[in-house]
């Protein structure tokens, strides 16, 4: 995903994500794709929109669309009761704002470039569809997602071929 | 992009719109030397700027334009319209090659020759004299040529020096054009085909200059169109912020934030204003290239057209602007090509030979509306009737029962502009469909007018702005939505037991209103969604027109009306077909925004688009001088009428299912038992066949009225002369053309509730001890039978006179009445003054008094109605009459 950053790799550059938790599984975001965290707050369903789509909603005057990230997992919606405690991370794409709907903000990692590996590819094909590498974390794997396949593959489409 | 360059650009296709314009109107009054000296000066610009920029082919074309141009200045040469062709032709080359330039930034490969030819030869052809005699002979072979420049013996044309013999291009143009006009427009002709199909769109045109008039001087400061955007954006921003602040402090009740606040609105208010108006246009600079489309169309075929233009300084907004453009080009064409006759049938029907297109603009209530009229033929109504038959548009039955103002309404039907149509119908109404669909896009509707003989006249009603509409904010089961107001017709309320009610043929929804029967959608059924199961039954219906289709929205409720700020749709959403965008309410609250449009595809599943029938109703439900009467035979073929207003349904009855109990007949209708009574007074219901029944309802209770036949509607102004006709009759009135008996639907009523209703007030009287006493007063007979009846069925004791010296007599006589219900103009008698009375009466100043008045809210208020009454109440509105008496009667009961 950052080629010119490979161009450097003798280096060996540092990269830092933003870590989030889908249930028990740890993921990554990189930090320049991120513009804020915020609390989703008052989502406006919208009728016959895609099903990771889960509504609209207002963030100081913009209008943000709320990107179930659980639902292009292909993982069910959270519990109504730990909802509250979801987390949405604010991203910008082609001028347009969307709030991926995560289940909690982890920290932030610096991590070398170098240490990015591929991934498996026994992997769920969903999610060989929306990530871009795998690091391993002491005890965990911290899957590094794609914000622009996350926004523009749908689930359903197989992506593994 | 070079900033000189894109300057210049930008500049000179302003200034070749001009020149297109003024040259057609140069071409009409050739000696008009402003309009001409505008031109020159503006071609002069246009090619020094050429010069100084390098760009050789444009100064060419320019100079040799200027050249002619300089000739009928000077009065050397006489404008016709072959040399203004050969100007505007030349114009259309330069358009072409700056569109060259817009996209490379060189100008394009190759030259002008042949037309700086024409151009040239135009500019020597009446100098030289000689020429066309001589060359007329024996164009080819004569070698005489004209004057100096080009010189002799060398030709521009082939760049090089002529051989002996050789006669130059120039010449031969020339010598071609002196001695026969119509070739030179062949040749122009010739040149307009070879040309490129018109002129991309001007992406450096960035122009906040209102220039209707060239010449007028206004200071002005090119703005880049995505700033002025920008700024817009954020105002609206801005607006939303504030909406949400007062909203806030209206909850807080915090002092000293409500006076800033106050002031921020005003302030945000005046900047929306100022912002919008930078966006502004005047639609005359949609209009610039409509002259020059209206000369060379009616050129084409022959024919003399006069283009009127009215209220070009209309503005609107820039974004609509752009999006009207295309369809208007498109319409007046059509006016143009087929609207106006030949001159010659023009002519023989008495018509002056040159036919008028008249565009005019005009604000109306926050919309725009461009006319496009001509005075040409009229819609051809009979074959596009038997068009639309054919195409299976409309059912043979549909079309027979179709007004001719609604069969030239098929012209914006989809089916009526397939390619067959164009044969047939000889192109009129083709696009249509594509120009309404245009329209109604940008949340505009279109509208036509023809008379036969007499012309044609296109109306389109658009919005000042796309970027803040008003809109309705409708609950429903699965959230809010906004419904922009341009398309909302009528809000109805829906009960289960009441007038309104929905009703489900196969699992589809209808809701019967007045004379038709209106589709019905619940928003849960289009988005798939079940609705959850609510308790809350009383709903409304929104109903909608999308072009000819009706139909209602089903939704729990109205929470609101606002000016909302569309904002667009994210990517990932404008896939769903049923919203135009979404918008941030005044609570913070995001909602979507329904888009008519798709809703109405929603809705008309297959091609069962329902015809809107019901318009030509509505318009005229305005007009309060005429009423709708419901004609029918009933004993005898003399037709009978009642007010249609009265008319709850009309049932067609199985005459086995009519029962006799005590003499009277019922019938079971919707789980009750419904009084029979027959119109012509004798109970000759039908035995075979189907039994007509116009059914009356009030308060739940039916009655219906068995007719013989039910004829017609009618709408005319009802003069109608008192007869003793005995009981049952008002008096007559001539409908249609006949003499027509008006029933008295009261006298029918009583019958028909008699035990009835005596049943039902022993059941009142448990609450309410006594009817409550109404005093009407009506100079109008008609209207006091009309009346009467129905507030008796309503459970009040009446007491109808026709003068205030009746009541004042009543009044000493030591009457007393809980409500007195007065007309307002009554000839000999002033309801207003009798009010003012009443309220200074030392006995009847505390009963309400209710006007009854078809005037208008500020009328109203002029003649001081408004504060002398409780309330008022408009004439034709029966539901109100007796909603407004029960509230009044109520609320004074509590205040006593």
């Amino acid at each position: 995903m950052s080629d010119q950053k490979h161009d450097r790799a003798n280096s060996g550059p540092i990269r830092e994500f933003v870590t989030l938790y889908i249930g028990d599984q740890i993921f990554g975001l990189p930090v320049s794709d991120i513009r804020e965290v915020f609390h989703p707050r008052a989502i406006t369903r919208v009728p016959l929109a895609p099903p990771e789509i889960r509504g609209v909603l207002n963030l100081r005057g913009r209008i943000v669309t709320a990107i179930e990230v659980r639902t292009c997992l292909s993982l069910p919606p959270l519990e109504e009761d730990n909802a509250s405690s979801m987390m949405a991370i604010g991203i910008e794409v082609d001028d347009e704002a969307y709030g991926l709907i995560v289940d909690r903000i982890g920290d932030v990692l610096q991590l070398p470039e170098r240490d990015c590996e591929a991934i498996p590819c026994n992997m769920d094909s969903n999610w060989q569809a929306i990530s871009s590498g795998i690091y391993r974390l002491d005890g965990q794997l911290l899957i590094i997602l794609d914000i622009q396949r996350l926004l523009g593959v749908e689930p359903s489409t197989e992506m593994a071929a | 992009m070079d900033d000189l360059l894109s300057d210049f650009l930008a500049e000179t296709q302003e200034s070749l719109e001009v020149v297109d314009a003024e040259l057609v109107k140069f071409e009409q009054q050739p000696e008009d030397d402003e309009t001409l000296n505008n031109i020159f000066r503006l071609v002069h610009t246009i090619k020094g700027t050429c010069g100084f920029l390098g760009l050789p082919r444009l100064e060419a074309l320019a100079h040799a334009g200027e050249t002619l141009l300089g000739k009928f200045r000077d009065k050397a040469l006489i404008a016709t319209p072959e040399t203004v062709s050969l100007i505007l032709d030349s114009i259309d080359k330069i358009k072409e090659i700056l569109d060259h330039l817009t996209e490379t930034q060189v100008e394009p490969e190759g030259d002008d020759k042949e037309i700086i030819a024409l151009l040239v030869a135009a500019s020597e052809g009446v100098q030289s004299e000689s020429a066309p005699k001589v060359v007329a002979e024996n164009p080819v072979e004569t070698n005489q040529s004209t004057e100096e420049d080009p010189p002799v013996g060398y030709d521009i044309d082939l760049d090089r020096e002529l051989r002996p013999g050789e006669v130059s291009l120039a010449d031969l143009e020339a010598a071609f054009m002196a001695a026969d006009g119509p070739d030179i427009e062949q040749l122009a002709v010739e040149a307009d085909q070879a040309k490129e199909e018109e002129v991309s769109k001007e992406k450096e045109k960035t122009e906040v200059k209102p220039t209707a008039e060239p010449l007028k001087l206004i200071q002005t400061v090119r703005v880049n169109v995505d700033s002025l955007e920008e700024l817009m954006t954020m105002v609206s921003e801005l607006v939303l912020t504030r909406n949400q602040l007062l909203q806030i402090v209206r909850k807080s009740n915090d002092e000293e934030l409500k006076i800033p606040l106050q002031r921020l609105s005003s302030v945000t208010a005046e900047l929306q204003d100022g912002v919008m108006k930078t966006r502004m246009q005047p639609i005359g600079n949609a209009w610039k290239k409509l002259p020059r489309i209206v000369r060379d169309s009616a050129k084409l075929a022959g024919k003399k057209v006069q283009l009127n233009m009215s209220g070009e300084s209309t503005e609107l907004d820039r974004q609509v602007l752009e999006l009207i453009g295309d369809p208007l080009t498109h319409m007046v064409r059509n006016s143009c090509d087929h609207g106006l006759e030949p001159g010659d049938i023009r002519v023989a029907a008495g018509k002056p030979e040159a036919g008028q297109i008249n565009l005019s603009a005009y604000h109306e209530g926050g919309h725009i509306v461009i006319e496009v009229a001509d005075d040409g033929a009229g819609l051809p109504t009979s074959k596009i009737r038997a068009k639309a038959i054919k195409n299976g548009t409309i059912s043979q039955a549909d079309a027979d029962a179709m007004s001719d103002n609604q069969v030239h309404r098929l012209i914006f039907a989809a089916g009526l502009s397939t390619a067959s149509a164009v044969t047939s119908l000889s192109g009129r109404g083709v696009g249509m469909d594509v120009v309404r669909s245009n329209i109604e896009k940008i949340g505009g509707t279109v509208d036509l007018n023809s008379i036969d003989g007499q012309g044609t006249t296109f109306k389109i009603k658009i919005p000042l702005t796309l970027a803040i509409v008003s809109a309705l904010i409708v609950d429903t089961a699965v959230g809010k939505f906004a419904i922009p107001q341009l398309a909302v017709v009528e809000l109805v309320r829906s009960t289960e037991t009441g007038e309104h009610r929905v009703e489900t043929i196969n699992g589809t929804r209808v809701l019967r209103l007045r004379d038709s029967l209106l589709p019905i959608v619940d928003i849960s059924d289009i988005t798939g969604e079940a609705a959850p199961e609510s308790s809350e039954k009383p709903s409304f219906v929104v109903v909608m027109v999308v072009g000819e289709l009706r139909f209602g929205v089903l939704v729990d409720s109205i929470s609101d009306t606002e000016e909302i700020v569309v904002k667009p749709l994210s990517n990932r959403l404008t896939s769903i077909p049923i919203f135009s965008g979404n918008t941030i309410l005044g609570d913070g609250s995001v909602i979507m925004i329904l888009d008519p449009n798709g809703v109405a595809k929603q809705v008309s599943t297959g091609e069962e688009v329902e015809q809107d029938t019901s318009r030509d109703e509505a318009n005229t439900d305005q007009n309060s001088d005429k009423t709708a009467m419901l004609l029918f035979f009933a004993g005898g073929r003399e037709p009978k009428a009642v007010p249609l207003s009265l008319v709850t349904r009309l049932e067609e009855i199985d005459p086995n299912k009519i029962e006799t109990s005590g003499g009277r007949h019922m019938v079971q209708y919707r789980n009750t038992l419904m009084p029979l009574v027959h119109a012509s007074g004798a109970p000759t219901f039908k035995e075979t066949g189907q039994q007509p029944v116009l059914v009356f309802t009030e308060n739940g209770r039916s009655v219906g009225l068995a007719v013989d036949e039910i004829v017609d509607i009618v709408e005319e102004v009802l003069n109608i002369e008192m007869s003793d006709g005995g009981p049952g009759a008002i008096g007559s009135a001539v409908l249609k053309g006949k003499a027509t008996e008006v029933l008295d639907v009261g006298h029918f009523l009583t019958q028909g509730f008699h035990d009835w209703f005596e049943r039902k007030s022993a059941m009142e009287n448990n609450e309410e001890p006594a009817a409550k006493r109404i005093l009407l007063v009506d100079d109008n007979a008609f209207f006091r039978n009309m009346v009467r009846p129905l507030l008796s069925a309503a459970g009040y004791d009446v007491t109808a006179i026709e003068s205030t010296s009746e009541a004042w007599a009543l009044n000493e006589a030591g009457v007393n009445f809980d409500i007195i219900v007065s007309d307002i103009e009554m000839p000999d008698d002033n309801g207003v003054d009798f009010a003012k009375k009443l309220a200074e009466d030392l006995n009847w100043n505390n009963i309400p008094r209710l006007a009854l008045s078809a005037l208008e809210q500020h009328d109203l208020e002029k003649i001081g109605a408004i504060s002398a009454f409780t309330d008022v109440v408009r004439k034709s509105d029966r539901e109100s009459l007796i909603s407004t008496i029960h509230y009044v009667l109520q609320s004074q009961g509590e205040a006593a």
